[in-house]
């Protein structure tokens, strides 16, 4: 029996090595650039500047046919977040027009934006959003980054890779912004765009950003590359506003069961040292 | 074994109490006294480790549900308002999500466990016949939560698992419609799979009640697998196991935590972080990893009915697994042949899960063929057989031998 457990084995781990080239060749689809965001780690924070930049980059470039329903204005002023300053906040909240609320006499109005609103959508509805983009629809960026994944590696890898780098979903961001390419072989496709990227390779989106689409008021250069980082870790942190506080509540209790289940070591061995078992 | 403590209370309220409702010596003879063999191992404390799991999933969810709202349109919503403004709602939600992974991590290992040390053999028939229902009790759970969330694998999980059921001959098409209360997977299921994630766990703690009831009925199984024959085999419950379990629930919180912190979404599905949409089909609709082996034998068989069957069939078997084993001997430390069988019964269980984590042909589809047939053939043909081809290595007269034994060599 011993060696039929070792034949298996061994049948196993070569049908493991073969089928590698043949999976990591098959797919076609293209690995994110792999990128070291500040947020990464156990120990991973925002870059508030770098978040405060992303915002930047999606008010003025991403809102124009993308929504961000779950994020509310007073989010952009909370810890963990880009944490601007709230009368600033107000500001922005207050330069959006918020419709469908109705006044004592049950007419509709519209008042300017509080810091309680949600960013509002740039369509009123689905149809709208369609019909103004090609008949596709603009995904709303609230979980953007934890809906995408941004490695195709093979079975056997892929498990041990997510366990230390995560989904890549903000990388898939970053590269899929900054990562549109001319067709191969001149193909062209209506309506759509080659990216390698993008699962299919042919996305609705046009190019996003070119660089130098913002002017950043910390002095940052904006390179198409800089402003893809930048708005990658921003949805990041709009798919994740409670991570820090995540990772710091995580550290706490991971060191008071730590204590505690020594201690609970140091008892059942005293314990157990007075009886044979 | 059973029946109450002969332990006379001092404190006269105490003893008042108990002389009309003896709970307090119910207490005292089957949680505190209760003689425990001394030599089981650390595989033992999954059963703990699994109340454990089941408080913490009930907590949680109670006050999830004060905060959900189980309607097709809303519930997506719902479900980041408490990731985003409820207080500590995120860490509800990941203790619950990451919950349910970890419950099924603990039960493999306790039910493997009872495998390798022959749990189920007399006089643990019916211990073990109940530890199947909660094990399938369990997957229903924990099938129905994962719906809840409405998101793109939640909805399609539940197009697939429900269309099983239309397989049933004749009446499969009526029984689907019964199911989602509708004419396709709608606002309707939603609500009844709602209603019944929040009924079926007191359900389970009742049969984990049962469960427990039986234990104490026929006492602890233990490595050797000897029953117990006199007190010198034994030690009470506490202090001695109340304070090894409370370290190795420690322990394993310790991973969960890990996990709930720092890997919330590790063992789920990026895509179910978007909403449900009956109009786009995910590439792949894969389960949750608990329901992976499960989902591979359903794939295996080129014939619907037939998968279903054969899928079923995995955990009717083990209904039967006390009277398939025909060997007089309960621990594989004592069966050199049935412990080789084991590990590579644990093998193709694993293999299943990964085959069923890939699409459906080529290669995999092989693999999860072979890897069921093995499946079937272990409990089927194996293991009545051992009985009588092995010759077990000889078996020390008592549990306090083996012990002294041991502390000898």
């Amino acid at each position: 029996m011993k060696t039929i457990t070792k034949m298996f084995t061994a049948l196993g781990l070569a049908v493991a090595l073969f089928a590698a080239p043949a999976h990591a060749s098959g797919g076609g689809q293209k690995n994110a650039e792999d990128y070291d965001f500040s947020f990464e780690g156990p120990f991973g924070k925002f870059d508030r500047a770098q978040l405060q930049r992303g915002w930047q980059v999606f008010k003025e470039v991403c809102s124009n046919c993308h929504s961000l329903k779950y994020i509310r204005f007073r989010n952009l002023t909370e810890p963990g977040g880009p944490e601007l300053p709230v009368e600033a906040v107000k500001k922005i909240a207050a330069e959006y027009e918020i419709s469908g609320e109705v006044n004592d006499e049950g007419e509709p109005i519209t008042r300017p934006g509080r810091l309680s609103d949600a960013i509002p959508a740039p369509y009123p509805n689905e149809q709208a959003a369609k019909a103004a983009n090609n008949n596709a629809l603009p995904p709303d960026l609230s979980l953007i980054v934890k809906a995408r994944e941004g490695w195709y590696y093979p079975w056997y890898i892929s498990p041990f890779i997510k366990l230390f780098k995560g989904n890549g979903g903000a990388e898939y961001v970053r590269s899929l912004i900054a990562g549109y390419e001319d067709p191969p072989h001149g193909e062209e496709k209506e309506g759509l765009n080659y990216n390698p990227y993008f699962p299919g390779h042919w996305i609705a989106m046009p190019p996003p950003l070119a660089g130098e689409d913002v002017e950043y008021a910390d002095g940052t250069k904006p390179t198409l590359i800089q402003e893809a980082t930048d708005v990658a870790a921003f949805l990041a942190w709009a798919s994740m506003p409670k991570m820090e506080e995540r990772k710091r509540v995580g550290l706490m209790t991971l060191l008071y069961l730590g204590v505690f289940a020594l201690l609970m070591l140091m008892v059942k061995k005293s314990l157990w040292s007075r009886v044979e078992h | 074994m059973s029946g109450h403590s002969t332990y006379e209370f001092k404190n006269p309220i105490a003893r008042w109490v108990d002389e009309r409702l003896p709970i307090l010596s119910v207490v005292r003879g089957q949680l505190v006294d209760f003689p425990t063999p001394r030599n089981l191992n650390y595989w033992w404390t999954f059963g703990g480790i699994l109340a454990t799991m089941l408080v913490i999933q009930i907590l949680t969810g109670i006050v999830l549900v004060m905060h959900f709202t189980p309607h097709t349109s809303m519930a997506f919503d719902s479900v980041e308002h408490i990731m985003r403004d409820v207080n500590w709602g995120w860490l509800l939600r990941w203790m619950h999500a990451n919950g349910a992974s970890f419950f099924f991590i603990a039960v493999y290992i306790h039910i493997f466990r009872g495998l390798y040390y022959g749990s189920y053999k007399a006089p643990r028939e019916i211990l073990w016949m109940i530890g199947v229902i909660i094990f399938i009790a369990m997957m229903a759970t924990a099938f129905m939560g994962y719906v809840l969330p409405w998101g793109q694998m939640s909805y399609w999980g539940a197009v697939v698992i429900t269309n099983l059921f239309s397989a049933i001959p004749v009446v499969g098409d009526q029984i689907v419609q019964w199911l989602w209360g509708g004419f396709s997977v709608a606002n309707p299921t939603l609500q009844r799979f709602f209603s019944l994630h929040y009924l079926l766990p007191f359900v389970l703690a009742a049969l984990v009640f049962l469960h427990v009831w039986a234990l104490h009925v026929t006492g602890n199984n233990n490595p050797d697998g000897i029953e117990v024959k006199s007190e010198q085999d034994t030690l009470p419950f506490h202090p001695y196991y109340t304070m090894k379990d409370l370290f190795a629930i420690l322990v394993f919180l310790m991973v969960y935590a890990a996990f709930v912190f720092y890997s919330p979404w590790y063992l789920g599905h990026s895509i179910n972080f978007a909403p449900a949409n009956p109009l786009s089909t995910p590439a792949h609709i894969v389960p949750e990893w608990y329901f992976l082996p499960f989902y591979a034998m359903l794939r295996a068989i080129p014939d619907k009915l037939g998968g279903v069957i054969v899928m079923f069939s995995s955990l009717i078997i083990l209904f039967f697994l006390p009277w398939l084993d025909t060997s007089k001997v309960k621990s594989l430390k004592y069966r050199p042949l049935a412990r080789q069988f084991f590990w590579l019964l644990v093998i193709v269980c694993l293999v299943l899960g990964i085959a069923g984590a890939q699409p459906a042909q080529g290669a995999w589809l092989l693999v999860a063929r072979l890897a069921t047939a093995w499946y079937f053939i272990h409990f089927l043909v194996i293991l009545p057989l051992l009985g009588f081809i092995e010759k077990p290595k000889p078996i020390p007269a008592s549990i306090s031998e083996a012990v002294l034994g041991k502390a000898k060599a």
